[in-house]
């Protein structure tokens, strides 16, 4: 790892000057970027650590919004009683790694086998940042890109919580990143089924189950459809054909455990 | 190179690091606290496991900076006044919970991380809790037999 300067402001106004520098990047939790420094694919010459800003960290509720500060850590959502985005966050990686990675590292990592891009799409969420509020369907770019600016800091995400949700992970036991994933929500604006660790263009929305299930939100509703291998991942973990198959399975298990 | 300072197993210490100084080469090469193991360095195997703010988290993958002003607890903390085996230690030995004893450091700090949060933790418990724990001589059973037996001790 190439050496850098470390700077830990207590403020979002701080940290956003402090990244203005050329070659600054944030640093979340450290569990993706250090890694990646290690491998030198990443030599930022200042990190600017997010985890001094108290504004930043904590899962609150107000009106009926749900709002988790983006250097909130998977441990301490696992802890918040979030039915099934809890549950989620508690079986991301190990438990080391859910003491230090935060939601907004991972949300601006956007890894396509990563778990909270399928929460964060399937319940609509909002995606605060420094200067803006971005809507989770505007916010993935495919793998590992978001439509985040150079320098702009996630510092919360916040959603309506679905009247029911559940996140069913075929985990890839060596990484637990998620082989394939599905997250089921029913939200005000309907049922929503959002796809991870599938496809090679990320996180993104099976529309056809969505309506499928608007009409009758059973697992039976899905039995009738398939998902196409075309532009599926396929590695020595699992086939384009064989992750397809899991889209369909896994969300099948998400319906009936709803 | 910057001053960093911490309390390590009750000690207040301090230091000169750059930037990029490890957490786990600190306690290894500043301090010679040579029990955290790294095995992996590549955030996979959890030898490298210690506690800050009695949190687990794997000392390769937090920077020596980050823990400024923390508090920092490592496998030669767990060990009694005396020198003597703490309980988890001593279940460990008995109940065969080590081959090569080169994952045991982090096996340690990851069983007292789960006892303080969960004095009576099911078999299944205990095995997602060492998710991130890699033993390479395969010890497992045992293991978790001993954490078993450290959490009956200690109740
Ligand atoms: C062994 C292991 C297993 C894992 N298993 C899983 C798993 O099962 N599922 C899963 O989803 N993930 C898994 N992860 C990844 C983990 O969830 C990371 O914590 C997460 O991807 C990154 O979060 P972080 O806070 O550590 O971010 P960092 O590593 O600090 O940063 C990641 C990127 O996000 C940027 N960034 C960080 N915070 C912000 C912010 N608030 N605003 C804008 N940009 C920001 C950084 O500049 C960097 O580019 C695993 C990691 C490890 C090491
Ligand atoms: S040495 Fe830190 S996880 Fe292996
Ligand atoms: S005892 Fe040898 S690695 Fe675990």
């Amino acid at each position: 790892m190439y050496d850098f300067e470390f700077v830990k402001p207590s403020t979002v106004d701080e940290a956003v000057a402090a990244l203005s520098s050329e070659d600054a990047q944030a640093l979340g939790g450290g569990q993706t970027l250090i890694p990646t420094m290690k491998q030198r694919l990443a030599s930022p010459t200042k990190l600017v650590s997010l985890l001094g800003i108290a504004s930043m960290a904590g899962v609150s509720e107000n009106n009926g919004v749900v709002t988790i500060g983006g250097a909130t850590t998977h441990a301490d959502v696992a802890a918040a009683g979030l039915g099934a985005v809890s549950t989620l966050a508690g079986n991301i990686g190990d438990p080391a790694v859910r003491n230090r990675g935060t939601i907004g590292g991972s949300l601006a990592n956007n890894d396509p086998s990563a778990d909270y891009p399928a929460a964060i799409l399937a319940l609509g969420a909002t995606i605060v940042t420094n200067n803006r509020e971005i809507a989770a369907g505007d916010f993935f770019d495919g793998m590992f890109t978001t439509t985040l600016e150079e320098g702009e800091i996630i510092t919360a995400v916040s959603f309506t919580p679905p009247s029911a949700a559940s996140y069913q992970k075929f985990e890839q036991p060596a990484s637990h990143f998620a082989l394939t994933g599905v997250f089921v929500a029913k939200t005000a604006s309907g049922v929503r089924v959002a796809v991870t660790g599938a496809s090679e263009e990320g996180v993104h929305r099976w529309t056809t189950a969505e309506d499928a299930l608007n009409t009758n939100f059973s697992a039976d509703a899905l039995e009738g459809l398939s998902v196409s291998p075309d532009g599926m991942i396929a590695d020595l973990h699992g086939t384009a054909e064989y992750r397809a198959n899991l889209v369909k399975v896994l969300a099948q298990r998400a319906v009936a455990s709803c | 190179m910057t001053n960093v300072s911490m309390t390590v197993n009750g000690k207040a210490v301090s230091g000169e690091v750059e930037g990029r100084t490890l957490l786990s080469d600190f306690l290894r090469e500043n301090l010679h606290l040579t029990g955290t193991h790294v095995g992996c360095d590549t955030s996979q195997c959890g030898a490298c496991t210690v506690h800050v703010a009695g949190k687990m988290v794997k000392s390769c993958t937090m920077l020596a900076l980050e823990a400024d002003g923390g508090d920092v607890s490592t496998i030669e903390g767990m060990a009694n006044e005396d020198g003597s085996l703490g309980v988890i230690q001593a279940a460990f030995q008995e109940h065969h919970g080590l081959q090569c004893g080169f994952c045991t450091p982090g096996m340690v700090m990851a069983a007292s991380a789960l006892l303080a949060e969960n004095s009576s933790p099911s078999e299944a418990e205990i095995r997602h809790h060492l998710d991130g724990n890699i033993c390479r001589c395969t010890g497992y059973h045992n293991i978790v037999k001993s954490i078993q037996a450290a959490a009956s001790a200690l109740s």
